[in-house]
């Protein structure tokens, strides 16, 4: 009589357990993201509508004032513009390098770890380790670039003084670190697409560049959409490079390489210490990566979908076919 | 009676099929393993575009150890330095290690950091894996769509609020700010539901579960062995990952309780006339890195190429 009791309660127990535990599974990940991700997020908004020092804490409740403060200042602009520029100079290089040397690595070669170990190196080095010894290489005087240029007689660069020559070489930093990484990522998309495209492509005449752009790139969308996107929602918040480009940190005498999350950086930790503005700022500049990621999917779905119906109208039938 | 529920919550009648589709992909990927060599080798212009992408990608780090073995006078006078270090690399660590950033104790913060995340990110990632490829329960695909989405949000933009909390738990300048953060991530359970969706066949949770196992054994017997070998790629990514993050353990810690990437940007704040100094800590802090890549690099590289995300 007792033993059967038991046997129910073990069996109620079992059901319960079978019940409730793919959720106690998957509820790490909720509660943590609630907690230090969706909260964060909102509470963002909320402290951007309030004066709210670093030590003082929360003030006044001021509405959009923090936003049409920032928005009045050169420096705002000025990292925005910074910011958008280093995105552009290392995203774009970034894709179209690791596109070409995606297709090299991806012929029949010998030693193929060797060589794929060799462009991933350089992601296991700190972007911080990357900044410092790239700000010495691109040093205005006696560093490695400007020493290198003069072989072929240019007259020194001024990495650290110029604008877009502080862009450029921040953004050969960024691409240091990615490229190999990013082209992994298409060789694997590369090594995925049929041969049989080719081999029809072959036949139809087309040489190795035509095939290049009319099969592996329509066939890549997807891969290059989402390399795209990812390099958007990085690209835009780069700090730890351009931070470290000189010791002091604030981008530049005049600014000219400061990006936006500096600017958070500086308003909120450096000499103003107001959280109320540096929370405006991480909102607008939220805003805007959203922006530009949906305008980035848009774009590169543009620009690849030309040749792409037909090769997988081309693909169905040799399927249908075989 | 019994047995009929001990395998409710597992997906019983389409687990043949998953079966039958795993061998076809299995049979596919053979077939294309066979084909493969049919191209023909590249020539020497492969070779050389290859080797010079080599030597960029090795020589940052090279310039580095170079630079670190040297001293200020010669780096003045050579801003191409000669590639045969000049041999006072040891000299400058020691400098480097008596030096006001606390070397020991951001490499110790490092160690544990990098560390106790990769573990915990395994262990989470795994179980919560584990439930959304195996477990069948209410609301599993928009759950799993959310996961995925978050992967969207750029978190580094809530540093304010994330700062405010911290200080409210008094965990500014202490370790537990950098790692309960980043306990699990959305990557990391993505990542592990695909791995387990056609590594692990349904027929060895539902015997396990026969034999008596309750949910979390069966889990423990059974998914976590099967998970091996994407856990062991998702720990290495998140292990450089911590390592390498710098942006949060800066506000963060600050000076007080570094992290490496935080010391180094302190060694270059203070010692900047010195590089020699600088870029020997900078060699130093590099290496534990290069090491596992050494021993790890293959299953970086497939991790990559299996998909990977960036960050």
């Amino acid at each position: 009589m007792a033993s059967a009791e038991s046997q129910g309660w073990r069996q109620k127990l079992s059901r319960l357990d079978v019940k409730l535990s793919p959720y106690i599974y998957i509820s790490p990940f909720f509660i943590l993201f609630a907690v230090l991700g969706l909260f964060p997020l909102a509470y963002t908004f909320w402290v951007s509508m309030h004066n709210w020092n670093l030590i003082g804490g929360q003030g006044a409740f001021v509405g959009f004032d923090n936003y049409t403060h920032v928005i009045g200042q050169e420096f705002f602009w000025r990292g925005m513009r910074n910011t958008f520029s280093i995105f552009i100079l290392s995203g774009v290089t970034q894709t179209l390098a690791a596109l070409a040397l995606a297709a090299v690595l991806n012929q029949n070669i010998r030693a193929k770890t060797f060589w794929r170990m060799g462009v991933l190196l350089p992601f296991v080095i700190a972007p911080v380790a990357v900044g410092v010894i790239f700000s010495k290489m691109f040093a205005d005087q006696s560093g490695l670039i400007n020493g290198m240029l003069a072989w072929f007689s240019i007259d020194p660069v001024k990495w650290h003084a110029g604008v877009l020559e502080s862009h450029v070489a921040i953004a050969t930093m960024v691409n240091f670190r990615w490229t190999g990484y990013v082209t992994l990522i298409f060789l694997a998309a590369m090594q995925a697409i049929p041969s049989e495209l080719y081999e029809a492509a072959l036949l139809d005449g087309a040489n190795r560049m035509r095939q290049f752009v009319s099969i592996t790139i329509p066939m890549l969308r997807p891969t290059i959409i989402f390399v795209v996107i990812t390099a958007t929602i990085g690209g835009l918040q780069i700090f730890d490079e351009p931070r470290v480009f000189d010791q002091s940190g604030l981008g530049g005498s005049d600014r000219q390489w400061m990006t936006v999350t500096m600017y958070i950086y500086e308003l909120g930790w450096g000499s103003q210490k107001s959280f109320g503005r540096a929370a405006a700022v991480s909102w607008i500049l939220f805003l805007i990566i959203i922006l530009v990621g949906v305008l980035n999917f848009w774009i590169t779905q543009r620009i690849s979908s030309g040749d792409s119906k037909k090769v997988e109208k081309a693909a169905a039938t040799k399927e249908v076919a075989a | 009676m019994s047995s009929s529920y001990l395998a409710g919550g597992l997906a019983g009648p389409r687990a043949a099929k998953a079966a039958r589709r795993r061998d076809e992909r299995g049979a596919r990927q053979f077939l294309k393993r066979t084909k493969d060599p049919s191209g023909n080798r590249p020539g020497w212009v492969t070779y050389t575009i290859l080797g010079l992408v080599m030597a960029v990608s090795a020589y940052p780090l090279y310039y580095s150890f170079l630079l670190g073995s040297s001293d200020p006078v010669s780096i003045a006078q050579n801003p191409i330095p000669s590639l045969i270090p000049e041999g006072k690399f040891f000299d400058n660590v020691g400098r480097v290690i008596s030096s006001d950033i606390k070397f020991w104790q951001a490499a110790f913060n490092s160690v544990l950091a990098a560390g106790l995340t990769a573990i915990s990110v395994v262990f989470f990632s795994t179980l919560a894996g584990y439930s959304f490829s195996k477990l069948r329960f209410k609301g599993r695909g928009p759950l799993l769509v959310f996961v995925v989405a978050t992967m969207a949000v750029p978190t580094q933009l809530s540093v304010v609020p994330l700062f405010i909390l911290m200080s409210k738990l008094g965990w500014t300048g202490r370790l537990e700010a950098i790692i309960i953060p980043g306990l699990v991530t959305a990557f990391g359970v993505f990542w592990m539901t695909q791995y387990l969706e056609t590594a692990l066949p349904y027929e060895l949770i539902e015997a396990a579960r026969v034999d008596g196992c309750s949910m979390i054994r069966a889990f423990w017997h059974v998914g976590f062995p099967a998970a091996r070998p994407a856990a062991t790629m998702l720990g290495l990514f998140t292990f450089i990952g911590s390592w390498t993050a710098f942006f949060w353990p800066f506000i963060v810690l600050g000076s007080s309780n570094p992290t490496l990437p935080v010391a180094i940007q302190l060694l270059q704040a203070s010692y900047f006339k010195d590089y020699s100094l600088i870029l020997a800590g900078v060699t130093v802090a590099a290496l534990p890195l290069v090491v596992v890549f050494i021993f790890a690099g293959r299953q970086l590289v497939a991790g990559v190429m299996a998909g990977a995300v960036k960050g």
